[in-house]
């Protein structure tokens, strides 16, 4: 937690200035992994997006006389079982993995930045209940939460981004939770107060905006976590349907060909690259907004 | 405060939360799915009114939700956790079959993993922003990067296949008889017999998962170490200790590391629960039969009652091993003796 008040400490309170740009990019200099995250990043983005365009063959599309076939000139990335272009399949796969992770982070920060409002904000009772019932969700290991979850529901797509989002969302209620507890006593909110606002108008309006980029932080640091778990969820066969040319699934269907390497080294490559990146970027964020960390004492 | 009211206090902050883990259960398996009795019995059962009254009448499905819940409890508190789809044993004796070599791997992974991370993030931290500091850093990045389970396939590709410098998938080799029973566990049981042979073998089988589950967890704590260390050489206790002459290491060894163990054994504890997940990940790529695998084949053939009794099963071994973390706290952290 400790890391996390130090960021909020260090978030510039007035707008972004120039000196605040300049600050950005000195410290985007003193880190290329940031922007080599950032451009690997893009390129995966890039490639979910034009996936049809650009991939030689339909991911679906069986070819049976060309079955695990080692990586060549017309495979790229060799075949599967089914005679399926790994190669198109991959590509493919950033479509469903990018936007799962999004997604999971996107509607998980968003649930649980409404709860840990709520519950800083209220105090007492409502909060005590509140952050009970969030340690609940934290006492289970992520993916056995959503395994359980997904396992229940029924194994689709949906249902497993359903599920991450049922175990995500409490990191992010006792983040802000704390973040608004601090807010909470400064002036200016006892300033809307007197003034007459209504509660929840202080709380959303004044109160929020002030919490908000910590919890935009911790959502960056925390997408290519959502991520491999889904990829995960998917590996054990709790995600889309086994033909799906999702990466943690095609890998789960590499183990029984074991030999033909290609089968799960590249989809799991996918994974391993594009979550990298992200840790990259993570990491330089960290680097850049965590003063104690930066290496100038 | 004294260690045993510490302990007390310590107890009655875990039994809530072990009740509220068979809630939030309880409630995944009863409340979520459309029909229970469809989720959990197998198929050709579903046929049979018998036996599906008698699945209604053990969990007490056509009393209220609270009655049930009630019922779910003392089943479970007489471990009872139901039947399994696929295996037909009562869940429970599953578990107690393959819970063991589980708990030896996670056990060996444990040791390795806190040795790998707590090393790499020392060094890095000692050596800050030279090349050693980037090499470890990488390593880390990859152990949070890569999905455990290609790191599994990478490892069987190069150690096994490729140089053979460890054993290959399974418990022990097809040639040697299991050691008596006695843990469960190979390495223990095999020791315990005096079987040499059988333990070495045990050994080279547990080596590469186990290794994989290290590289797995040693980012998260080499993480931790690093930033915490870098913290406490800031300190000004540190720079007193230098500025009376000790040398270097006893600086770093008795003030630097000390004071920074506290959050590693945190994340430590934390990690443990990374591990349970990693073994359900992996244990299918190495053929080893534990829990993991178990709830790999549960959960890839909709076996619904024992990826739940798993579930609630890791969660309760989570909550046990942080509150032996806690319990650690006491003696690490002396402000917790001292104060409030």
């Amino acid at each position: 937690m400790s890391s996390i008040s130090s960021i909020t400490s260090s978030t510039p309170e007035s707008g972004w200035g120039d000196s605040t740009l300049n600050a950005v990019l000195y410290h985007l200099r003193r880190n290329p992994l940031v922007i080599i995250g950032l451009v690997i990043v893009i390129i995966w983005i890039f490639i979910a997006l034009v996936a049809p365009a650009i991939s030689p063959y339909h991911p679906l599309q069986q070819n049976l006389a060309d079955r695990l076939l080692s990586p060549n000139e017309v495979y790229l990335m060799g075949t599967d079982e089914l005679g399926r272009d790994i190669f198109s399949r991959v590509l493919w796969g950033a479509q469903i993995t990018i936007p799962a992770g999004f997604t999971v982070i996107i509607i998980g920060s968003f649930i649980g930045t409404i709860i840990g409002a709520i519950s800083g904000y209220l105090g007492g009772l409502a909060d005590e209940l509140l952050m009970r019932f969030t340690e609940l969700f934290m006492a289970f290991p992520t993916i056995i939460l959503a395994m359980a979850v997904t396992a229940a529901l029924g194994p689709d797509i949906q249902n497993a981004i359903l599920a991450l989002v049922v175990v995500w969302w409490p990191s992010y209620a006792r983040v802000v939770r704390g973040l608004v507890l601090e807010v909470k006593s400064q002036e200016y909110v006892e300033a809307a107060h007197s003034v007459g606002a209504g509660g929840m108008y202080v709380l959303f309006r004044t109160i929020l905006p002030n919490c908000i980029a910590p919890a935009v932080i911790l959502a960056t640091l925390d997408i290519g976590n959502a991520i491999i778990v889904f990829a995960s969820l998917s590996f054990i066969g709790l995600g889309p349907d086994p033909s799906s040319p999702e990466w943690g699934r095609m890998v789960s269907i590499g183990i029984d060909f074991f030999d033909q390497w290609w089968m799960w080294l590249f989809p799991g490559l996918g994974i391993a690259t594009l979550v990298m990146a992200l840790n990259f970027i993570g990491d330089g964020l960290r680097d850049i907004l965590d003063p104690r960390l930066r290496g100038e004492s | 405060m004294n260690f045993l009211s510490y302990l007390i206090r310590r107890t009655l902050f875990v039994i809530p939360l072990l009740l509220g883990i068979t809630v939030v259960a309880f409630l995944i398996a009863n409340a979520i799915p459309a029909d229970p009795i469809n989720a959990n019995l197998p198929t050709n059962a579903l046929n049979n009114e018998e036996m599906i009254q008698a699945f209604r009448e053990k969990w007490g499905l056509d009393k209220p939700m609270h009655e049930q819940y009630l019922t779910y409890l003392g089943n479970l508190l007489r471990g009872d956790m139901g039947v399994s789809i696929k295996t037909r044993n009562p869940i429970t004796e599953d578990i107690a079959q393959f819970l063991p070599a589980t708990i030896e791997l996670a056990t060996v992974g444990i040791v390795f993993g806190t040795f790998l991370g707590v090393s790499l993030g020392v060094i890095s931290a000692i050596w800050k922003n030279t090349l050693l500091d980037y090499v470890s850093r990488i390593v880390a990045l990859i152990g949070v990067s890569f999905p455990v389970f290609l790191l599994a396939l990478v490892g069987l590709t190069v150690l096994y296949a490729d140089w053979g410098i460890v054993a290959g998938p399974g418990r022990l080799n097809v040639r040697l008889p299991d050691p008596p029973l006695v843990t469960g566990m190979f390495t223990v049981d095999a020791l315990l017999a005096g079987q040499m042979n059988i333990f070495w073998d045990a050994l080279s089988h547990l080596i590469l998962p186990a290794l994989t589950l290290a590289l797995y967890i040693s980012g998260i704590i080499s993480r931790i170490t690093r930033s915490s260390l870098l913290e406490v050489l800031g300190m000004d206790y540190m720079r007193t200790a230098r500025a009376k002459g000790f040398r270097e290491r006893y600086v770093i060894n008795v003030h630097g590391l000390r004071n920074s163990l506290i959050p590693v054994v945190t994340v430590i504890g934390l990690s443990y629960g990374n591990l349970l997940v990693g073994s359900i990940l992996i244990e299918s790529i190495f053929a080893y039969p534990g829990i993991g695998r178990y709830m790999f084949r549960a959960s890839t053939s909709q076996d619904f009652p024992a990826i739940m009794g798993v579930s609630l099963l890791i969660a309760v071994i989570y909550v046990g091993v942080n509150f032996v973390v806690d319990i650690l706290y006491y003696f690490l952290d002396p402000r917790i003796r001292v104060g409030g």
